[in-house]
C-alpha cells in the first residue's frame, strides 16, 4: 500500500470521526463548552468521562459527518478559540489530577481573517508551551489526519498513539506538492517522500505505538476500537503511577530529542 | 593643459573644499553603487542606505537584511561571539535536491544554516541573541534551526541571561517534513523551562514571521517587538485568500495590524530597535526587594 493509498483511507468518508470513538469508548462522556473568552469552537470538542476506573479529560478534533455537520464543526479546522478551549479544559484536568486523552483529526488550523486577528499563531504556540508543563499524564491519539501545527497544538504528550492508516504531516501532500513542485497534482509523489504513515513515523520516533485497525476504520470499527481501548488502558496504568516530576522530565526529553542534525567536533567546524 | 587635467584639478579642489568643511568625515565620491527602493523606486546610494540601516530615507521602506547586518545594527561592535556553528543539516528524509539546495544557500549567504546565534552585549548589557536569516531558504525551521534555537534558549536559562531572538521565516522547512514540525514543540518546551526559571525572552518579529516559527517560539516572548510593516501571521495571505475567496483587508497581517489585534507590544522603526532593547534590558536589571 502506498502512502497515497493510506491518505485516501485516512480521509475516507466512511471513516469514523472522534465523536463516534468517544460515543463507543466513553459512554458517560460529559461535554463541556467554550473558551470563556470569545466563543465555543466546535471543531474541538472536550469534556470528562470515566474509563477503566480512571476519570479522564477528553479533547478531540471533530470534522463532522455530513455537509451540515461538517459546516458546524468547520471541517475540523480550529480557530484560536478552539485551542484556548482545549487549554482551558486541560488546565482543569491538571487541577483535578485527571489524565488527558487527545484525539487529532484535522487538515490544519483554519486560515482566515478572524483566526489571524484573534491570534492563531499565539494560540497554537501557547498550547505547545503549556502542554509541556501540565502535571498530569497526556495521551495523544492520531485518529485519521494530523495536519501541521493545527494538529500539534493538541499533540504534545507523554505517549503518542497513531492508528495504522492515519497520516501525520507538516502540511498536506497537496500543499507540499504545490509549494515544492508548483503542482498540487503531484501529491501522490509528495506523500511518498514526506514520510506521513504510522510505520514511517514510528521509525522516526515521532509516535510511540501503532494502533492496528485491520481492514481499516472505514470498514470495520471494532478491531481498531478494541485495540485502542487496550492500549489506552495499558498506557494509563503506567503513566498514572509516574510522579509528576518524572513525567515532565521524560515528556521534555521526548520532544527535545526530535530532529536529526550532524554535529561536527569543533576542530572540523568551518566559518 | 588638456581636458582631463583640468577636470582632475577641479576635482581635487572640490575634494579639498569638502575636507575643509567636514574634517571628520571626508565624503568619498560614491563608487556608483545605486540601489533602487523596491517600494518608491527612489535611487539610493548604498552608503546612504547603509547609514540609514537599510531603510529608504524617502519612503521608510525597510529593506530585508541578513543576519550579519542585523547584528551590526543591534549589538555592541565586536561583542558578538557565535555559538553552535558546528551543527549542520543532513537530509534525514532523503528528499531529492535538498543537499543541493543547502549547498546553494550556504554559498550565497556565507552562513551554514538559517539561524545565527551566540552571546553579545547591547550598550554593555550581556544577552543571548539569535537571528533567523530569511536569505537562507526563507529562514525556514528544520532540525538544525530548531536545535540551535533550543540550545540558545537552554544556554540563556543556564546562564540566567536575557534572551533575544529576531525572527524572519516562512515557517517549517518542507524538506524535513514532520521533523520540522516537531521543532515547534521542542523550542516551545525549552521556552517553558526558561519561563519557569524567571528568564527574560524578547521576541523581535521582522519581515516575514509566519507559519511554524510564528506559531512557536516567536509568539512566546515576555515582550513582542515587531519591525515596522513586517508581515506577521500564521497562515500566508495567499492561503487565506484561497480559503475565504475574498479580498483581504488593507494592511492585513502587518506589524501594525498585529499590534491593533493585541498580538504585539511595540511596533518599531529599525533605527529604534537597539535603543528599545537596551531600555528593556535596563528595566530588567536584577533588583532585590526585601519583601519579595
Amino acid at each position: 500500500m502506498t502512502a497515497y493509498d493510506q491518505l485516501k483511507i485516512a480521509r475516507h468518508p466512511k471513516r469514523l470521526t472522534s465523536r463516534n470513538v468517544i460515543k463507543q469508548l466513553f459512554p458517560d462522556f460529559l461535554e463541556l463548552h467554550g473558551d470563556r473568552q470569545f466563543k465555543d469552537d466546535l471543531s474541538i470538542i472536550g469534556g470528562i468521562a470515566s474509563f477503566k476506573g480512571h476519570t479522564v479529560t477528553i479533547i478531540a478534533q471533530e470534522k463532522g459527518i455530513n455537509t451540515e455537520d461538517k459546516i458546524k464543526h468547520n471541517f475540523g479546522m480550529p480557530h484560536p478559540e478552539g485551542y484556548r478551549k482545549a487549554l482551558r479544559l486541560m488546565k482543569q484536568a491538571e487541577k483535578f489530577r485527571r489524565p488527558i486523552i487527545t484525539f487529532i483529526d484535522t487538515p490544519g488550523a483554519y486560515p482566515g481573517v478572524g483566526a489571524e486577528a484573534r491570534g492563531q499563531a499565539q494560540a497554537i504556540a501557547n498550547n505547545l508551551k503549556e502542554m509541556m508543563g501540565l502535571k498530569t499524564p497526556i495521551i495523544v491519539v492520531v485518529l485519521s489526519e494530523g495536519g501541521s501545527g493545527g494538529a500539534l497544538a493538541i499533540g504534545v504528550g507523554d505517549v503518542v498513539l497513531m492508528f495504522e492508516h492515519a497520516i501525520y504531516s507538516v502540511l498536506s501532500p497537496e500543499g507540499f506538492a504545490s509549494i515544492l513542485y508548483k503542482d498540487a497534482s503531484r501529491a501522490p509523489e509528495a506523500a511518498e517522500l514526506m514520510k506521513i504513515t504510522a510505520k514511517d513515523l514510528k521509525a522516526l520516533h515521532i509516535i510511540d505505538e501503532i494502533v492496528k485497525e485491520g481492514p481499516g476504520l472505514h470498514e470495520n470499527q471494532e478491531i481498531g476500537l478494541t485495540q485502542l481501548s487496550q492500549q489506552l488502558e495499558k498506557q494509563l496504568e503506567v503513566l498514572t503511577k509516574k510522579p509528576a516530576k518524572r513525567l515532565l522530565m521524560s515528556r521534555y526529553e521526548k520532544f527535545r530529542n526530535m530532529g536529526t542534525v550532524l554535529e561536527r567536533t569543533s576542530h572540523e567546524s568551518t566559518n | 593643459m588638456n581636458f582631463l587635467d583640468v577636470h582632475k584639478k577641479q576635482l581635487e579642489a572640490a575634494t579639498k573644499k569638502r575636507m575643509d568643511l567636514n574634517l571628520q568625515t571626508p565624503v568619498d565620491i560614491p563608487e556608483g553603487v545605486f540601489v533602487q527602493c523596491s517600494n518608491c523606486q527612489a535611487a539610493l546610494y548604498e552608503k546612504v542606505l547603509k547609514k540609514n540601516q537599510h531603510v529608504c530615507p524617502v519612503c521608510q521602506n525597510h529593506f530585508r537584511i541578513d543576519a550579519k547586518t542585523r547584528l551590526e545594527y543591534t549589538v555592541d561592535e565586536g561583542s558578538f561571539e557565535a555559538m553552535f556553528q558546528n551543527i549542520l543539516s543532513t537530509n534525514p528524509l532523503h528528499m531529492p535536491g535538498y543537499e543541493e539546495k543547502l549547498i546553494q544557500a550556504q554559498k550565497t549567504t556565507q552562513i551554514n544554516e538559517a539561524f545565527v546565534c551566540g552571546k553579545a552585549s547591547i550598550v554593555g548589557y550581556p544577552c543571548a541573541i539569535g537571528i533567523l536569516d530569511s536569505h537562507f531558504m526563507m529562514g525556514s525551521m528544520g532540525s538544525v534551526v530548531g536545535e540551535k534555537v533550543t540550545r540558545l534558549i537552554e544556554f540563556a536559562t543556564k546562564e540566567n541571561m536575557p534572551l533575544i531572538i529576531f525572527s524572519a521565516s516562512g515557517g517549517a522547512r518542507m524538506q524535513e517534513g514532520i521533523l520540522s514540525l516537531m521543532q515547534m514543540a521542542k523550542t516551545s518546551a525549552a521556552l517553558k523551562r526558561h519561563d519557569d526559571m524567571g528568564g527574560l525572552f524578547i521576541s523581535v518579529m521582522t519581515h516575514p514571521t509566519t507559519g511554524g516559527v510564528a506559531a512557536s517560539f516567536a509568539s512566546l516572548g515576555d515582550y513582542h517587538i515587531a519591525e515596522m510593516s513586517s508581515l506577521i501571521g500564521f497562515a500566508g495571505p495567499r492561503v487565506i485568500k484561497q480559503t475565504i475567496r475574498e479580498e483581504l483587508p488593507e494592511g492585513f497581517q502587518t506589524a501594525e495590524f498585529q499590534q491593533q489585534s493585541g498580538q504585539v507590544d511595540i511596533v518599531l522603526h529599525r533605527q529604534d530597535i537597539r535603543k528599545t532593547l537596551f531600555q528593556l534590558l535596563k528595566f530588567h536589571q536584577k533588583v532585590l526587594y526585601d519583601s519579595l
